[in-house]
């Protein structure tokens, strides 16, 4: 556990606090333990998007489906909510889950049997996931509602604390575990540094890319009915968003996107900073393109830092 | 001839494919083939051709460009105001468009190989600075283009569409000779074998860097062709053109490892992905279904170009594709 | 041969890499018309010489001098535009392109722009010399065999024209006809006033070559004599710094009728393998030789379940089995392990640490704790691995002490039949004694092994029994006395033992 907490993996949290004290110059109340509280809340749809995709980055891949598997998870379980029956509300939740494990299992299918890119069958899936999503609600916002519990989890408090955040914190640190203490862990590493040497060891590859496919996408799905917990709805490409900040934070996390090195600590750290950032800006009321241009001029910055640090160091 | 078929067979197949579907396409269509109908799908079919060449150029060196559709919005915004009034203003503004477009692959280039970040993560910052960029110089779409030039330029030569008298020339004119350039094969090498590529004595960080610039310069001639097409500037284009364009290149033959296809390829995919969303449109297939059948037809090409993985007997073979 | 001046002269360089000092204060020189051969054990800082001299790296401290004047080797470019080429162990071929582009790239004066192809004609000419001529232009460099590889390799080199050539195990996939025949161009090459630096690992190739040899120990360059003033002993040596008594562990008497590990009946696989027949007994070191590709290699492949479709019967403890994946071919009840050909990308991951390494193929054993390092300590003790710490990457060992990790990895399974694909091509003397050293040990204690080498002597001083490969088949199983040298080429070669083998020692003894 000690050994992932690297320098890399520490900047983003340096990252944030000097984050806190620039913004608290200017405005004072961002030290308030409600505005903090409330950045941790926000936190939690990106984090455990993150999360699913630190576990794709470490295998050498890139799930570019987290989108629509997030809108469509949103999608089903608000669905299954609106339609009243007590069976399916309670159903809502798992079935969402079961629905981004398998298309999980249908992006580790075309990465690991067909080998085709990740990059480029995550992609197709997400296409026909949208396609699909436009069929079914006819290109207007879906109808359906948030369950109480899908509320309470994303926009309750349990003890102070936002349950959104607690929920983030539960899921990364089973799966930081898992990641450490079983060989899967070791598994993924070692795939994502040479896929043949570790078959060779005698390692079924395909079954650890369909569960690590299957792991994120249940991830992205948990991200979707928090997310239409908190808006209590679904809406159309209510993922699109995500993406992009996803793949940032973990690699602000000091994963290598080459895949084999980095951690769910640094992920963790990456999301709270890029969640900060975000909403540092927005507080000061600046307006669209300088955040755009702001927040990629930061990401260079904490990424050339470590290329800095280490061609300091050797 | 075989030889040549042989050795490009996948700009082959990906040709034929374009063919059938573009029969497909003017056979279906309700009002016949005639110049207009060429004319309108192939202006559809340039834009996203020259943002797949210009992804091209990235994936060729093992490189991926997720700023592509970025650079295309700036310069399309930037092209909104540089693009009326005086000839000489034109031509200096078409310049400063392209200048703007190679220098945003410059400083991906820069930070790709003197930052020592990979392609992927300096694109998805450097394409938020862009649409930063393009959304202060039009937050909201507008601007004009001179309509005369753009008439000039996406309208038709004796019937021909000047959108593919455009396509001809980059093929001639541009990529056949390149290829034969030190620089051309220097491309291939590194995306091919970096390492062979330094030992055969190729200066790996120029031609990684002039990759970038290309993929830049090509991503200003899309914006540019785009604000001919549109004649307004949009800071918003940025995100589908760039998933397209992989999807292009994809479809057109090349691979992500680096090191294999073309620029013909990377068109060929571009113009296919076209035809089939125009076909669609035409087709009688419900609105609301055509998402799903543009996705699953994309996800059904890319499957059947990695199913011969299927047929290889040394499960080794596999590794590294 | 005037001794005149020399053409390159390095002075006091050392090159290091962290704490490790590849090349220690080494003074070398080399004339115009010679060849120089260069010799010592992997990590002696051959390889590194011959970068600095190509400019790959550039010295830590000491001063190059050509004709005498000082330079600064800023990049491989500049070396070869002042015509030091070198001709890489690792193929510096780029694979997606054609032979020709190939060429044309590496061509004298071009850059980014117009490339000039009017020295290709020198490239066919020295190709169709060294027995290229079915090697076209027009073929892509992946599609090509490994030996039309370096064939390719050597036309380039020597097109480029070249002041200093560097043969870095330039010959190490062509057969003995080929080799010949680049000698010969190599020697013009040298009459015609070219310094020449040739890398083998091979005996033989040297006393054929080489007309000055220099030995490398630790990054010091220990001597320079010419040719024929030292044996072979005297070198070896030399080279490894302490006296070896014997190269092979003295061979116990075979073991009549000892039971079968493993069999294999009628075995096809496409046109590559054709009806093998094979029995692996326990205690017993099987060898596969033949010349490279003849099958013996896909063999190994198709056993550890790499092959798909493919016909036949293997019957390991008396059970029909039909292995499936590399992860259904090393269960207890199969017991099965691949020692696969490279090492670098196939046997290990660079990136990780040496501890890591060794327990990847342990980790989710049922009854095996992977993480216990008592796992492999006997075989890492037994081999000497020579390592700085076990959290270090595997990448900071050297090539033998890296086979030695892949050794250690396999061996905490305890196969019952241990699969080695060419175990010591490329590696030092002394890894090489104790890797047999170990293999020994293995099968006396009752393990089955299945032994592909390239190096005849191997199979000879190692195994009981050797069956030798040519186009898919077994077309000679050798026992005994009947293993020889002559045996082994002429099978591999697939003429008749006996007949023409006195054409065969010539080229080799020669």
């Amino acid at each position: 556990m000690i050994k992932s907490i690297t320098l890399d993996s520490l900047m983003p949290y340096f990252g944030a606090i000097v984050l806190i004290g620039i913004g608290s110059l200017f405005f004072p109340q961002i030290l308030s333990a409600g505005y903090l509280l409330q950045q941790l809340q926000i936190a939690a749809f990106l984090g455990l998007l993150a999360t699913g995709a630190t576990v794709i980055i470490l295998l050498g891949h890139i799930d570019l489906s987290v989108p629509w598997v997030l809108t469509g998870a949103a999608i089903i379980s608000t669905a299954l909510v609106g339609s009243g029956d007590p069976f399916f509300i309670a159903i809502s939740i798992p079935a969402a889950l079961l629905f981004g494990a398998f298309i999980g299992i249908v992006n580790g299918v075309g990465v690991a049997i067909l080998r085709i890119p990740s990059m480029v069958w995550t992609l197709a899936v997400n296409s026909i996931l949208l396609g699909l999503a436009v069929l079914n609600t006819g290109g207007f916002n879906p109808k359906g509602e948030a369950s109480p519990l899908m509320i309470g989890m994303a926009s309750g408090n349990l003890f102070g604390i936002p349950t959104g955040f607690l929920l983030w914190m539960v899921v990364a640190i089973c799966l930081a575990l898992f990641l450490n203490r079983t060989p899967f862990g070791r598994y993924l590493r070692s795939i994502g540094y040479n896929e043949k040497a570790t078959f060779l060891s005698g390692v079924s590859t395909p079954s650890v890319i369909f569960f690590a496919f299957a792991m994120a996408g249940m991830c992205s799905a948990l991200g979707g009915v928090l997310l239409a917990g908190y808006a209590n709805q679904a809406y159309q490409s209510m993922g699109d968003p995500f993406l992009l900040p996803t793949i940032a934070a973990v690699v602000v996390g000091g994963t290598s996107i080459l895949g084999g090195r980095g951690s769910l600590f640094g992920t963790v750290g990456g999301v709270l900073f890029i969640t900060l950032l975000t909403s540092i800006l927005s507080v000061m009321q600046i307006g669209d393109a300088w955040r755009n241009m702001i927040f990629g001029f930061v990401i260079l910055a904490m990424l050339l830092f470590q290329t800095l640090r280490k061609s300091a160091q050797s | 001839m075989l030889d040549y078929m042989r050795s490009n067979r996948r700009e082959v197949i990906a040709a034929i494919v374009l063919v059938v579907l573009l029969g497909a396409y003017l056979g279906t269509h309700p009002s016949g083939v005639s110049t207009y109908v060429m004319t309108i799908w192939a202006n559809q079919a340039m834009i996203l051709g020259l943002a797949a060449i210009a992804q091209f150029f990235a994936v060729v060196v093992r490189g991926i460009d997720l700023s592509v559709g970025a650079v295309m919005a700036l310069t399309n915004t930037i092209a909104s105001y540089l693009l009326d009034g005086s000839a000489i203003g034109i031509s200096m503004g078409i310049v400063a468009v392209l200048l703007a477009g190679a220098a945003c692959g410059l400083m991906n280039g820069l930070l790709i190989v003197y930052g020592r970040i990979q392609p992927i993560v300096v694109t998805l910052a450097t394409a938020s600075i862009f649409v930063g960029l393009a959304l202060l110089l039009r937050p909201t779409p507008g601007g004009a283009i001179n309509y005369d030039l753009a008439d000039a330029i996406t309208l038709d030569v004796l019937g021909i569409p000047t959108a593919l008298i455009i396509t001809a020339v980059l093929i001639f004119g541009f990529w056949l000779p390149f290829r034969r350039t030190g620089l051309g094969l220097g491309l291939y090498a590194l995306g091919s074998s970096e390492q062979a590529a330094f030992q055969s004595g190729i200066d790996t960080k120029t031609v990684r860097i002039s990759a970038f610039v290309l993929a830049g310069l090509f991503g200003g001639l899309a914006g540019l062709f785009y604000s001919f097409v549109t004649t307004t500037g949009d800071a918003g284009i940025a995100a589908n053109f760039t998933l397209n364009s992989i999807a292009a290149v994809v479809l057109g033959g090349v691979l992500l490892r680096g090191g294999i296809g073309s620029l013909v390829g990377a068109l060929a995919g571009a113009f296919i992905l076209k035809t089939i969303a125009s076909l669609m449109f035409f087709s009688g297939i419900p609105s609301l279904a055509q998402p799903l059948f543009e996705g699953m037809i994309l996800a059904l090409a890319i499957a059947i170009g990695g199913a011969d993985v299927l047929r290889v007997r040394n499960r080794l073979e596999v590794f590294g594709r | 041969m005037t001794m005149t001046h020399n053409y390159l002269e390095m002075r006091g360089i050392s090159k290091h890499f962290g704490a490790t000092k590849a090349l220690d204060g080494v003074n070398f020189s080399c004339v115009p018309g010679e060849i120089h051969a260069v010799l010592g054990e992997n990590g002696a800082g051959k390889s590194t010489l011959m970068k600095l001299i190509s400019g790959l790296f550039k010295p830590t401290s000491g001063d190059i001098l050509l004709e005498g004047k000082k330079i600064d080797l800023k990049s491989p470019k500049m070396a070869r535009e002042l015509g030091l080429i070198c001709m890489f162990q690792e193929l510096s071929l780029v694979p997606d392109l054609t032979v020709r582009e190939n060429l044309l790239l590496s061509a004298r004066g071009s850059g980014l722009g117009w490339l000039k192809s009017d020295s290709l004609d020198l490239a066919r000419d020295v190709l169709d010399q060294i027995d290229g001529e079915d090697i076209l232009f027009s073929q892509r460099v992946a599609d090509l065999t490994l030996p039309a590889r370096q064939q390719v390799e050597i036309a380039k080199a020597i097109m480029m024209r070249p002041k200093l050539l560097i043969l870095d195990e330039a010959t190490s996939a062509l057969n003995s006809s080929v080799v010949e025949k680049v000698f010969t161009r190599v020697r013009q090459e040298r009459d015609s006033g070219t310094s020449i630096l040739f890398i083998s690992h091979r005996f033989h190739e040297i006393e054929a070559l080489a007309d000055r040899i220099s030995v490398f120990r630790n990054g010091q360059c220990v001597d320079t004599f010419a040719q024929g003033e030292h044996d072979y002993g005297e070198i070896i040596d030399m080279m490894v710094g302490q006296k070896i008594d014997e190269l092979f562990p003295p061979k116990p008497a075979p073991i009549k009728d000892a039971p079968a590990a493993l069999q294999i009946e009628n075995f096809s696989w496409g046109d590559e393998l054709k009806s093998i027949f094979l029995t692996a007994r326990k205690g017993q070191i099987t060898g596969l030789g033949g010349l490279d590709g003849q099958g013996q290699n896909k063999l190994l492949l198709g056993l550890f379940g790499l092959l798909k479709k493919t016909q036949g019967r293997v019957i390991i403890s008396d059970k029909h089995v039909d292995i499936r994946s590399p992860g259904h071919a090393k269960k207890t009840e199969i017991g099965l392990a691949l020692i696969p050909e490279d090492r670098k990308t196939e046997g290990l991951i660079q990136d990780q640490t040496i501890s890591e390494n060794l327990q990847l193929a342990a980790l989710g054993a049922k009854d095996l704790d992977a993480k216990d390092p008592s796992l492999y300590a006997a075989s890492l003790d037994q081999l000497e691995l020579k390592h700085g710490g076990l959290d270090l990457p595997v990448s900071s060992l050297s090539g033998g002490n890296q086979q030695k990790v892949v050794l250690a990895k396999w061996l905490a399974l305890k196969p019952k039949c241990l699969l080695l694909a060419d175990p010591t091509r490329g590696i030092d003397v002394k890894t090489k004694t104790q890797i047999y050293a170990i293999l020994r040990k293995l099968a006396d204690e009752g393990t089955a092994i299945i032994l592909l080498s390239t190096d005849y002597e191997e199979l000879i001083h190692l195994c009981d029994e050797t069956h030798i490969f040519y186009d898919g088949k077994i077309v000679s199983s050798l026992e005994g006395d009947q293993m020889t040298a002559q045996n082994i080429i002429a099978a591999s070669m697939n003429i008749p033992a006996g007949a023409g083998s006195d054409t065969i020692s010539e080229t080799h003894d020669a």
